[in-house]
């Protein structure tokens, strides 16, 4: 189990050190470097004079006439060692006063997305797999359909639309406008609770669609093993030997794909985000996308990875003591 | 699930002489004709290949189907709200279907434009009408549109806050949302054929970066990938730069999920008896990947085509929505859909979400083309 462990962990800064690599890229490309867009921030429309020497000298304060390579690991450096993400120009901050606060609603909005999505998808895909053919496992199937076709933020924009033509309320942000500014409070956790079922919703719809043929899937396959007919003639009641061997078989698939889950949340976070006005790191995200902020880009997608990655990492713990079949070190 | 089409004799006994005809034609097919005969037993995969070639069809010839272009502005026409062609009115029924008349004024309280619709007008539709000149295929001056009317104006979905007919930039957004999606998908085709056949041929250390690049693609959050891609576009660039550097970022991202899945299933087929048998029967490598593994694999690659299409279609409205992707003139369904960004829009005009319903139908269609080519690809297997 060591063993697996620390293969895993290998794993996981192996993968990392890739992704920052691929980070760094994409903050390097947009035109012009962090000195013009610092410069012009911070005097444009004050009426000074910059001149090419000037930012001349700022990109040497930032070290930004070094090679790639060296401000790569600047960069990195200063995450590992200092968990220091840089500067957050547009913010006037660091980047860690930026993300530091939004980090617990991203999570907070991821774990009720996964509640959501688990919630439904793993007791209907296997009622959809006792009852197949039915006309509900149909049902289900057009269902799965619809939550691929349906971009999770145009249903964010149907709901929203609903909410406020038929219900006269909406749904968008995630605190009340009395608690947005409160500070946290019994009466402000359960406010934010109640606003995080609809993005819960939106977000989980096309996961939960994914989710539920895999359940179907495996169960279908598994409904039919020996081992059900076996308890079945030793008089197991229909129930319980449907719980005891293929469903337990049948959430197998959906452990091993959390990471997987999570990164399609978050993959659809940023756009839903702007749609229901949710602020955290998605929203972020494409605001810092927008002006070009870099730093803050760069940072935002290193944690987001990190949160999958890490999340994978616990999902292959989890699967290698729910299946003993799981071979604990590959080749 | 599909039921296999051959009769069910076939499987169970030998041929005899009593045997059918049908059993003898479904042994001497060729693979394609299988894969046909097995594709045409799915309806709803037939009904979204023939959705889609409507699309398309409609998208090429967008400007004739369309009544004006893209970038007319019908003065006192904004936020006309969607006008369906009817034959009846207070005045009783015609066959030639007519629109009513639209006018507008300015309201005297709030200052703002109101369209009013005037039922007791009846603008006749006409077909094969002369309107504005334009380009068929860019290159073809003509100037007769499918339908339009000879006074006011017609428009079925309604228009926008500038006064331009949705209807019309649907019809051009079809052609450049599915146009982005079929480059973005070829190009990452013959990226991740060449490279992912050498990795999954040759092995080695390109098939080692492929699975590290893989790994990375799978890890990272597509969507904030693309965004960070697209947002290196220098804002000088003209729509059609944009355009293309668009497919290149969908190719980007796309091609090693492919190289990966043609990588697979060439070291899978690579180990099958048939193959083995070839190489032993002293076969080259290059008769060994054109006669008996192309052929092989080619229909998943075809179904694995398909089915990577709606990812670029969805990545590219996505992106187009917020901002990040194409951008005006440019008209696509994502460009269309960032005029419905906010509820306030949608409330006071609900059909600038009528693009949203063709995304969902090209999607779909998509999805029960690809399902319904995934079991005719093998026809040798039996479904159940």
């Amino acid at each position: 189990m060591i063993k697996f462990l620390i293969q895993r962990i290998i794993g996981m800064v192996v993968t990392m050190f890739f992704v920052s690599i691929m980070v760094f890229i994409i903050m390097e490309l947009p035109p012009g470097d962090y000195a013009d867009r610092w410069a012009f921030r911070k005097f444009s429309g004050t009426g000074t004079q910059i001149t090419e020497a000037d930012i001349d000298n700022i990109r040497a304060e930032f070290g930004l006439d070094r090679p790639a390579p060296e401000r790569y690991l600047n960069w990195i450096g200063g995450i590992i060692l200092h968990g220091d993400f840089g500067e957050a120009f547009s913010f006037q901050t660091s980047v860690n006063n930026v993300i530091g606060q939004k980090i617990g609603l991203t999570m907070a909005i991821l774990f009720s997305t996964l509640v959501v999505t688990y919630l439904i998808s793993i007791p209907v895909g296997m009622y959809a797999a006792i009852r197949r053919n039915s006309i509900e496992d149909y049902a289900l199937t057009v269902f799965s359909y619809l939550g691929f076709a349906l971009p999770n933020f145009l249903l964010a924009l149907v709901l929203l639309y609903i909410s406020i033509t038929v219900f006269d309320s909406s749904v968008g942000g995630l605190f009340s406008p009395e608690y947005a500014d409160a500070p946290w409070s019994v009466e402000k956790a359960l406010d934010l609770f109640s606003h995080l079922i609809i993005p819960a919703i939106v977000l989980a719809w096309s996961a939960t669609a994914f989710q539920l043929q895999t359940v179907r899937a495996t169960m279908l396959d598994e409904i039919n093993n020996l081992s059900v007919t076996a308890a079945r003639a030793r008089g197991v009641p229909e129930w319980k030997l449907l719980l005891k061997y293929p469903a337990r078989l049948a959430i197998n698939p959906v452990v091993s794909t959390v990471s997987f889950d999570a990164n399609r949340i978050f993959s659809e976070l940023p756009i839903v985000a702007l749609v229901l006005g949710l602020p955290e790191l998605g929203e972020l995200l494409l605001k810092s996308y927008l002006d070009l902020d870099m730093f803050v880009a760069g940072a935002i997608l290193l944690v987001l990875t990190f949160m999958i990655v890490f999340m994978n990492f616990l999902s292959d713990i989890a699967l290698a003591i729910l299946d003993p079949r799981v071979k604990l070190i590959e080749g | 699930m599909t039921t296999s089409n051959l009769p069910s004799t076939a499987l169970q006994t030998p041929i005899s002489q009593t045997e059918s005809e049908e059993a003898l034609r479904y042994y001497s097919a060729t693979q394609l004709q299988l894969i046909l005969w097995r594709f045409r037993k799915h309806h709803i995969a037939k009904l979204g290949a023939f959705i889609l070639i409507t699309l398309a069809l409609v998208g090429l010839f967008a400007e004739f189907f369309a009544p004006y272009t893209g970038t007319t502005r019908i003065s006192g026409a904004v936020l006309v709200s969607p006008q369906m062609p009817r034959f009846c009115n207070d005045d009783g029924c015609t066959l030639r279907p007519f629109l009513p008349g639209v006018t507008s004024e300015r309201n005297p309280e709030t200052l703002r434009m109101e369209v009013k619709i005037d039922p007791t007008i009846r603008r006749e539709i006409k077909f094969f009408i002369q309107g504005e000149p334009y380009k068929l295929l860019g290159f073809i001056e003509m100037q007769t549109h499918l339908f339009g009317v000879d006074e006011g104006s017609v428009h079925l979905f309604g228009t926008d806050s500038l006064g331009r007919d949705i209807f019309t930039r649907i019809l051009l957004a079809t052609r450049t949302s599915l146009s982005i999606g079929i480059l973005g998908v070829l190009i990452s085709f013959v990226l991740a054929l060449i490279i992912g056949g050498m990795a999954g041929y040759f092995g080695g250390w390109l098939d080692y970066v492929i699975q590290r690049l893989t790994e990375i693609v799978r890890v990272v959050p597509v969507i904030p990938l693309y965004m960070g891609l697209a947002a290196a576009f220098p804002t000088e660039w003209s729509s059609t730069q944009v355009y293309f550097a668009m497919t290149l970022i969908l190719a980007v991202v796309g091609w090693p999920t492919l190289a990966r899945r043609i990588r697979g299933k060439l070291l899978s087929l690579r180990g099958e008896d048939y193959v083995v048998a070839a190489s032993l029967a002293g076969a080259r490598p290059s008769r060994i990947i054109a006669r008996h593994l192309l052929p092989a694999f080619m229909s998943y690659i075809i179904v694995d085509l398909v089915i990577s299409f709606p990812y670029m279609l969805l990545s590219e409205t996505a992106l187009s929505f917020v901002g990040l992707g194409l951008r005006p003139p440019t008209i696509s369904w994502g460009v269309l859909l960032q005029d419905a960004q906010t509820v306030r829009a949608i409330e006071q005009a609900p059909w600038l979400f009528i693009p949203a319903a063709f995304v969902v139908i090209a999607v779909l269609s998509f999805t029960v083309l690809g399902d319904g080519l995934r079991d005719a690809a093998d026809p040798y297997q039996i479904s159940g």
